[in-house]
Parts: structure tokens; sequence; C-alpha cells
């Protein structure tokens, strides 16, 4: 076998072996990596930044664990924000391992910046069926949600008593890692032109921007990396802070940078050694 | 019979929900919102059935003491503490952040279910060593499109700036009119398979008798 | 970081290590951390279901004395009739119902928002004056020419050929760039997991030293 040949029959373990290291030597010894922020990112931050006190920005978070690395640093920075600047927070999941997310995120925010809930946020709980949920709240929150997540029903909480649906509320952000990105485009922007941004992970998001380009959605945070963008852009307004170790989307840019790296050049020694291992026949 | 009156319900609800859509009358509003709040009730027991059939097979297994049954007996127990400490101590007050059914959550199955998807990263790498080849022109386009979106992560100094333009240039003209001829294939089919399935052509969903 | 909270952070942390050990080779830790995740995920799920499903929209109502709603419970038990061979179609009514309500309500809406919206989005000013008229006409003919790719009932020979063969360009970039990032979505998944067992075991070694 010529080494060529032995190069392209290598177990793929030793891939893992490279990657492995490459992941943990670059988390021990990190380093800060330039940050490009994309229109599409800017226009949600700039949207929630536009909002005054007291306005109510709903989110729906339809996300599981495995793919909280790149959500959840958005549920947190968005949330963060919103508390900072005394916006009310409408909040639901759609997904169904996805509710403990969402109390994770709301529990611990509510806590730092003394958000009551009823009256500064209400977390509506989860249902099945995402698109008739959609359809249901877009005619009235309380047909699906007659209670909110803890069990108190809904027209017992101060902040509900003048919100019937979408109509009044200023947006919805969407920040999912399936299928429920399509239901609030088609339910609850194409039925009842609720406002909507959406934050998708790193495999949707080329998916999303023909809605951003016919204006159905009016901003797009893709993957990690717009988390990142969306918490550089958290920081510099005095949102979120570094040092209480609050952005978790950054924290993991630099073992984005070097494992990139490292896999353009497995594509690039595994052409060179097809080509050549075809030269040598 | 068996097989009529469902294809009937799914006829007649069916076209209620599509002329509903066109008519603002208040009458059609409220069957309207009563068809969505049954569908919901309904989708609970659906639900339901998934949860049923996971703990039926994992039970059936432990039964008969199959190959790798002490796994499943493992699944159960995780199963049935979940539902102990999720009625016992709080009730409803078990889904507050801090108690014992949130830290299983926070502590067992957000890592483990974290960690089994992060496992794609490395298979995600060997594919790409073993077998992303630019054996044709299609191929050596989607490779230069792929490799000018991966760089966008890599610091190129001077050259970072002409990545970055030329990132925001594939994803928001080829790669958005690729994309959108897909969206219309996934319209057009959507509607014409519900079409079908309105109109009793597709009737996969009755099973067999 | 409290006692408690490093206990548990370390069984997650041992989890999360579990998990990745398959990467050598199959084996009864991984085996048993995968069946401990389904076991505790399908328990978490029957409480959220419970309490945010059944109880406020079935149980709580009829308890409220809104007894109607006994209709749709009885429509979604029996859903249930699906494991039983010879009671199977009992199951089929109420499955008609949510599959044509389903079936109703899509084809209004994936008409409107995945192909005449996005139809009306491609029918852009053109011209040769200015980038984004420029971009424009390049949009308009990717879209075009993409869309032609997928017509299969004429041979794509001569002009239609032309326009098929860019089209089938147009979406190896949009493929590639799809691709470029699926790469980052991976990662990131991987990323997180390590800068938590990072930031853990630099929290044990100073908790310990």
């Amino acid at each position: 076998m010529t080494f060529y040949e032995r190069m392209m029959n290598l177990d793929r373990r030793w891939v893992y072996l490279v990657i492995g290291v490459v992941v943990v030597v670059t988390a021990i010894w990190s380093f800060a990596v330039p940050l490009y922020v994309t229109p599409e990112a800017r226009s949600v931050y700039d949207f929630v930044e536009s909002l005054v006190p007291g306005e109510v920005l709903m989110i729906g978070v339809d996300y599981a664990p495995e793919v909280m690395a790149e959500l959840h640093p958005m549920s947190y920075a968005i949330t963060r924000q919103c508390f900072a600047k005394d916006v009310k927070l409408l909040l639901c999941c759609l997904h169904q391992n996805g509710p403990g997310m969402v109390e994770q995120v709301v529990a611990q925010v509510a806590e730092e910046y003394d958000k009551v809930n009823g009256i500064d946020y209400v977390y509506l709980g989860y249902k099945p069926y995402p698109s008739i949920t959609i359809l249901a709240m877009g005619q009235n929150f309380r047909i699906p949600f007659p209670e909110d997540y803890y069990g108190t029903p809904l027209d017992s909480l101060p902040m509900m008593r003048n919100m019937t649906n979408f109509d009044n509320v200023k947006a919805i952000i969407n920040i999912s890692g399936g299928s429920g990105t399509e239901y609030w485009i088609n339910y609850a922007n194409g039925r009842y032109n609720a406002k909507l941004a959406i934050g998708v992970t790193g495999v949707m998001t080329a998916d999303y921007y023909p809605f951003l380009q016919s204006g159905q959605i009016f901003g797009l945070i893709g993957g990690m990396k717009g988390a990142a963008e969306y918490e550089y852009l958290a920081e510099r307004g005095g949102y979120i802070s570094r040092e209480k170790g609050q952005l978790w989307a950054s924290k993991s840019m630099p073992i984005q940078t070097t494992t990139h790296i490292v896999i353009i050049l497995f594509i690039v020694i595994g052409n060179v050694g097809y080509f050549m291992s075809k030269r040598k026949k | 019979m068996r097989r009529t009156l469902p294809i009937a319900v799914v006829a007649g609800v069916g076209f209620f929900m599509l002329i509903q859509y066109f008519i603002p009358r208040e009458e059609f509003e409220t069957l309207y919102e009563w068809a969505l709040d049954w569908t919901m009730v309904i989708g609970c027991f659906a639900m339901a059935l998934g949860l049923y059939s996971l703990t039926n097979m994992m039970v059936t297994k432990v039964r008969r003491k199959a190959e790798g049954w002490g796994y499943s007996l493992v699944a159960l127990v995780g199963l049935f503490v979940m539902v102990f400490v999720g009625i016992v101590p709080h009730y409803q007050d078990s889904l507050k952040y801090g108690t014992l059914f949130m830290d299983i959550f926070e502590y067992i199955y957000i890592p483990i279910q974290a960690a089994m998807f992060s496992l794609l990263a490395f298979y995600i790498a060997s594919a790409a060593y073993r077998a992303f080849r630019v054996r044709t022109v299609l191929a050596t386009i989607l490779l230069v499109s792929a490799i000018i979106i991966m760089l966008r992560l890599i610091p190129l100094g001077p050259l970072s700036a002409v990545n970055q333009w030329l990132v925001n240039f594939i994803l928001t003209v080829p790669n958005m009119a690729a994309k959108r001829a897909f969206w219309l294939g996934v319209g057009l089919g959507a509607t014409a398979t519900a079409l079908k399935i309105m109109l009793g052509i597709e009737r996969g969903y009755m099973g067999r008798d | 970081m409290g006692t408690a909270e490093l206990i548990w952070n370390g069984v997650a942390a041992l989890l999360v290590l579990c998990i990745y050990s398959f990467l050598y080779k199959d084996n009864p830790f991984y085996k048993f951390a995968e069946h401990l995740v389904v076991g505790v995920s399908a328990g978490y799920f029957a409480m959220i279901l419970f309490y945010n499903a059944f109880l406020p929209k079935l149980i709580n109502p009829l308890r409220a004395g809104q007894y109607w709603y006994i209709i749709p419970g009885i429509l979604g038990l029996l859903m249930w009739a699906r494991f039983s061979r010879k009671w199977q179609w009992l199951s089929r009514p109420t499955l008609g119902f949510v599959i044509g309500s389903g079936a109703g309500l899509a084809i209004p809406l994936y008409l409107q928002n995945y192909v005449i919206r996005q139809l009306h989005a491609t029918m852009l000013p053109v011209g040769f004056t200015s980038w984004p008229l420029i971009t424009n006409v390049m949009i308009i003919i990717m879209v075009f020419c993409a869309l032609t790719y997928f017509y299969f009932s004429k041979q794509h020979k001569g002009a239609f050929g032309v326009a098929a063969t860019f089209g089938i360009w147009t979406l190896m970039v949009g493929f590639g760039a799809g691709f470029g990032m699926t790469v980052m979505g991976r990662v990131a998944l991987l990323a997180e997991r390590v800068v938590f067992l990072r930031d853990y075991f630099a929290e044990l070694w100073g908790a310990l030293f």
C-alpha cells in the first residue's frame, strides 16, 4: 500500500483524536477572535433596542438541549437586554423537551434583574401541535394557554390583562432548532402579520435568507456566530458582562476558528491524497 | 363505513378550515377556534401514545430478559424517578427552577443530550476527510462555496473584509435564489399533498384493515 | 460554585465523558448514559405533557364545569385504539379530524407564504447602473434557472439545458453555503461541551487545592 493509499484508509479515530486535541488545546489556550456583525443580526438587536419600557416582546423558544450551544446564548442575551430595558416578555415553548430550557433562562435572568412573574414576564409553557398552537395564539392566547407554565390562570396575571393575541405584542422572536421556525413564518406572520425575527442553528441559517429578502422576517440570528454577534452588541450596550461569564457563544468562538482550520486542512489533504493515489494507478 | 367516515371527516373539516380563511364572519371564527381547541386536546392524547409505546417496548424487553435488558431497566428507572420527583414533593411546582426535577433535567438530561449531538462534530470532520472529493465540476463549486463560508470564522487579516463581502454575497444572492426555488417546491408540494388528503386520494394515515 | 452544584456538575461531566467514550468504541458506559437519557427524557416529557397540556386543557376545564370538553377527550381516547388490531378503525375519525384540520389550514397559508410572497419578492427592479440592481438581475436569473433544473418533463437540452445547468450550479452554491454553516453548527455543539468540561475541572481544581 502506498503512502497515499494508507492516508486514504486512515482509521477515523485518528481524525477524532486530532479534532479532540485541537479543541482541548484551544479551550485551554484561548484567544480573542475578531467578529464581523452581520446586518441581519444587528437588525434584531436594533429592534429590541428601540423598544420602550412597558412594551411587550414575545419570544418563542422552540429548542431542546441538543442545540443549546447555539441557541441558549441568544435566549440569554435577548432576555437580559429586555429586562435591563424594562421591556416585558411573553415566552412560550413549542418543543416537547424545551420547556425546561426556557425556565432555566427566565428564572436565572429574572432573579438578576428582580423581575416578577406575572408582572414583568409571563411564561406560557408548552402545548403539542405547534402549528395549531400558533394559530390559536393568533386568535387569543387563552385558547391554547388558559394557564401559564406554573398553573396560574392567565386572566389572574396582571401583565395579561390587556393582552389578547399577537396584535398586543410588538414583535415575536422565534429561537428554534427545528421546524418550529417554518410554523411561525407560515402561521404567525403569514396569517396574522405578526412582526417576526428568527434565531436558528447554523444548519438552518442558509435556508431562511429568502424570507429575510421577502420581508417575512425582519432579522436573522444565525448559529453560534450569530449568537456571538448578538452578545458583542449586547456587551457594547452594557446588557451583558464578560467578567460575569455572560458571553456564552463568544467563549467558544476560538474553538470554532481552530477547528475550522483543521477541517479545511482535512478536506485539502483528503483531496490531495485522492488525486495522488488516482495518479499512481 | 370504517373507511368512508374518516374520509368524510377529513374532507369536511379540511374544507371548512380552508374556506374559513376567506370568510371573516364571527360564526366561522367561533367554529375555527373550537376546532383549534379540540385539536389541541386530541394532541395531548396523541403525544401520550408515543410515551406509552416507548414504555411498553422497554418493559417487554425487561420482562423477556432480551439482549441488553439491563439497559432498558436503566431507562425505566430514569423514567419512573422523573415521574416520581415530578409529582411527589411539589406537584406542579416541580417544574420550577431549583427543584430536584429540574436539577435532574439540568445536570443529567441536558449534558447527555448535548454531548450526544456534539459527537456530530467528529463525524463531520471524518466525513470531510474521507468523503469530500472534488470529482466533478459541481462538487468543486460546492466545495469552493463551503470553504468561503467556513473561512469567515478564521481571521485572515486584510483578506477578512474581502471574505466577509463574498460570504454576504453568496448568502444573499445565489444561496437565497437556490433556497427560494426549494421553498417554492415545498409550498407547491405541500399544497398538492394537502389537497390529495382532503379529496381522499391520499389515505396512508388510515393504516390497514 | 457551592458543594451541591460541584457534585451535580461532576455527575454531568462524568456523563459527558461516558458519551465521548463512544468515539473509541461502543462500550457499557456509553450504553448506560444513552439509555439513562432515553428514560429521563421520557419521564420529563410525561410530566410536561401532564402539567402543561392535560391539566389546563382537559382536567381543569372539566372540573370547572365545562363538560363539553368530554367530546374532544373521548375523541382523543379513541386515538389509543390504534394499539388494537381489532379496534384500530375507531381511531380513524379522530385522526381524520386532526389531519383534515392540518390539510385545510395548510393550503392557503403554504400557497401564500411559500409561493406567492416568494414570487412577489423575486419581482425586483432591474438595471445595470448600480450594484443592488445588478444583484436583482442575478437573483431573478438564478431563481428562474434553479426552477428550470427541477422541471424534468422536458429534456435538458439546448437553451433549456443551459438554463438547467446554470440552475444546478446555483443550487450547488446554496448547498455549499449550507455545508459551511453546518460545519459551524456541529463544531459549536462540541465547543460548548468542551468549554463546560474546562470550566468544571478548573472549578474542581480550585475547590480541592
